[in-house]
């Protein structure tokens, strides 16, 4: 533990730490979190819950495995529903941990220090949870493998010119770059904690996961290079994997789905829901664990500011969306969107207006960027509203198509609901393991904000 | 501080990561030639039957023509399997005493067909057709080998997926004359390339992509 003495002030507005931390004290008190006996009610509070929903979402799956996709609401003409929308949900969430991660990083933004490692676990699982959909909702889930392009029996490949194809890719490229970012960035940390752990066996386990860090010269030296390289790798991914998602869409010619802006729009709106759970996770986290001198109003307000500047831009998506299909003069699109705006789905689309492009208007005031709880309250909105936006476009799009003899309103069942808060379970079974067990803030980043890190070398003046 | 991991632990860490890679290897080439293997396929098993008919002897040993038994193979589906009645137009004048065929004598006594196990087994999602390929020039002997030569009739090929497109994606390389469709061990009489993209024109044989159109197989 550090010898000095602990007075460290309330952080001021603009300040991305509270004035003085030392090197030792922040190291104390994140890891203290991992390596303390004491647990906090709320820890066990949340993780008796996502325990609860997990094994609903078991349940959920069990019942899909055995009784087959008609325990959701699927029924034709509407054969993609909250599966994909929860699909596109999670996958756009975990955007903004790679863009705080990588791009932010290369920006050297260094505000992103105390809030990119728990962006990032909240990154690998969203993706967790997101990739999860695209097999649940297979007919025969355990051929999943035939996505795959490998050498089979059959002499078949994947058809490479269907963009479900390139989800396939996308979102498994996405899932190993993130995993590998977040672990390389984990292993100097994990060498503190080994170094830290009293209990022999947790010396054993950072260690091992710690791969020999000793913090050497050398040690850091490769450290920065592999992590400006995975950045570089991670960058092009915040655009390119919602990118693809949204050609699942824009390469159908289903009315309402194939536009060009689909994904420009798409990126906006993962960052701006990816913002949102950010913000959802990191306010009430602050509070319990007392890291309001880490994760201060500056980075609440930082991250407001994000999610407001792509809130605004998926609103400017929406109103583009309604003038191209009026502008461009398609009678199908036209119905689409009519449909859309006043048809059985038209409470869903007014609400996602409201949450989407109204309440993001509300961040322009400063007076609510330094309120944690309305940014919290501001943050669950915004998950909504993007929830929202994506069953209107794929439901509302499919349920009425080009056959009005088919249309059909979709109805969810129960087992819809079990299976898209199960995975709100696992995510949050996973990120409440990640807080007790790992370090939730980059340890060594956040030394690096310190004044005392800002050392110049004697040339130097 | 002590030490918590010793020096060798470096070897061991190092032999895992590219252990790793060598051991995924060998299982995935495990998994695929366990999955083209004849054990999976049951290739060239040869099946019990209630009697051991030999076609090695009868096509083979005596010349009987595919037709005599297999009736139906040009005009149908199914190439057919012969009633007792084919197998008594001979042996009731041959071979009339031999214990081994008593089960065909059995059976023309009853009238109840002789429980025969059946060797090529498509699955149910394929649908095949003998008159076309019979008809377009696919010999006998081009899926089922050199029956000729089976004491006991077992699988040629595969019959995986991969096998059926290797012929229908490149007829060419194995188009005979349809006169020749139930000769065994037949030689192209030239460059079989020239004679298969002759034969293609000649009897209207579609191309590839017709050929590989998933509704052709899976109806």
């Amino acid at each position: 533990m550090a010898d000095e003495l602990q007075v460290i002030e309330e952080a001021r507005p603009e300040e991305i730490i509270a004035r003085g931390y030392t090197f030792g004290t922040v190291t104390d008190q994140i890891a203290a979190v991992v390596l303390s006996k004491h647990t906090p009610i709320f820890w066990f509070a949340c993780f008796a819950v996502a325990i609860g929903l997990l094994l609903g979402f078991l349940l959920a799956v069990g019942a899909l495995f055995t009784q087959g996709l008609g325990v959701w609401g699927l029924r034709g003409p509407t054969m993609w529903a909250w599966d994909i929308t929860n699909f596109v949900w999670w996958v756009g969430i975990g955007h903004a941990g790679t863009l705080i991660s990588a791009i932010l990083l290369l920006l050297n933004q260094s505000w992103r220090n105390s809030i990119n490692r728990f962006a990032e676990a909240m990154t690998i699982f969203a993706v967790a949870c997101a990739g999860m959909f695209p097999i649940l909702h297979l007919g025969r889930p355990w051929l999943m493998f035939w996505l795959f392009p490998y050498p089979n029996t059959m002499g078949i490949e994947p058809n490479f010119r269907s963009p479900l194809v390139w989800d396939v890719f996308a979102v498994s490229t996405y899932a190993t770059v993130s995993a590998l970012f977040w672990f390389v960035g984990l292993m100097p940390d994990l060498g503190t904690l080994r170094d830290r752990a009293t209990n022999p066996l947790l010396k054993v386990l950072y260690g091992v996961g710690a791969m020999g860090w000793r913090g050497s010269a050398r040690h850091w030296a490769v450290y920065e290079t592999a992590s400006l390289l995975l950045a570089g790798l991670a960058t092009p991914l915040v655009l390119s994997v919602h990118t693809v998602v949204s050609f699942d869409f824009t390469v159908g010619i289903v009315p309402g789905w194939h536009s060009t802006f689909f994904p420009p729009y798409f990126v906006a709106g993962a960052i701006y829901s990816g913002f949102a759970m950010v913000l959802a996770l990191a306010i009430p986290l602050r509070s319990v664990y007392n890291l309001k001198g880490l994760i201060t109003d500056k980075h609440l307000d930082n991250a407001a500011k994000v999610m407001m500047a792509t809130g605004l831009i998926v609103g400017y998506s929406y109103i583009l969306e309604a003038f191209a299909a009026w502008y461009g003069g398609n009678v199908y699109e036209m119905a689409a969107f009519w449909n859309r705006m006043t048809g059985p789905y038209k409470v869903q689309y007014w609400v996602l207006i409201t949450c989407n492009v109204v309440a993001p208007n509300a961040l322009w005031f400063k007076k609510f960027r330094s309120s944690p709880v309305i940014l919290f309250i501001w943050s669950l909105i915004v998950l909504v509203g993007m929830w929202l936006e994506r069953f209107v476009i794929i439901v509302a799009s499919l349920a009425q198509d080009n056959l009005p003899s088919s249309w059909r309103v979709f109805e969810s069942t129960r087992w819809d609901w079990l299976t898209y808060l199960g995975t709100i379970g696992l995510f949050t079974f996973l990120f409440f393991l990640f807080v007790r067990l790992l370090p939730m803030i980059s340890i060594f980043e956040v030394r690096t904000l310190l004044p005392s890190a800002k050392v110049k070398g004697k040339g130097a003046h | 501080m002590a030490q918590i991991f010793k020096k060798t632990t470096n070897y061991f860490a190092q032999t895992m990561v590219f252990g790793a890679v060598v051991v995924v290897g060998l299982l995935g080439w495990a998994v695929d030639r366990t999955s083209r293997s004849d054990y999976t396929t049951r290739a060239h098993l040869e099946r019990e039957q209630p009697v051991p008919f030999s076609h090695a002897h009868h096509v083979g040993g005596l010349g009987v023509d595919c037709r005599y038994c297999h009736t139906s193979v040009e005009t149908s589906s199914f190439a057919g399997i012969p009633p007792t009645k084919t197998c008594m137009n001979c042996h009731s004048q041959i071979w009339l005493t031999s214990p081994t065929l008593e089960p065909v004598r059995a059976s023309f006594r009853t009238n109840k067909s002789i429980n025969w196990v059946r060797v090529h087994d498509l699955p149910d999602f394929v649908y095949f057709n003998h008159g076309i390929h019979v008809n377009k020039g696919v010999g006998c002997e081009t899926c089922h080998g050199r029956v000729d030569k089976m004491p006991l009739t077992a699988q040629e090929n595969s019959l995986q997926m991969e096998w059926c497109l290797n012929c229908h994606r490149n007829p060419e390389k194995y188009i005979r004359p349809r006169e020749f469709s139930t000769t065994m061990g037949y030689e192209p009489n030239g460059d079989q390339e020239e004679i298969g993209k002759k034969l293609i024109a000649e009897y209207k044989i579609q191309d590839a992509r017709a050929l590989t159109s998933c509704s052709t197989c899976h109806r």
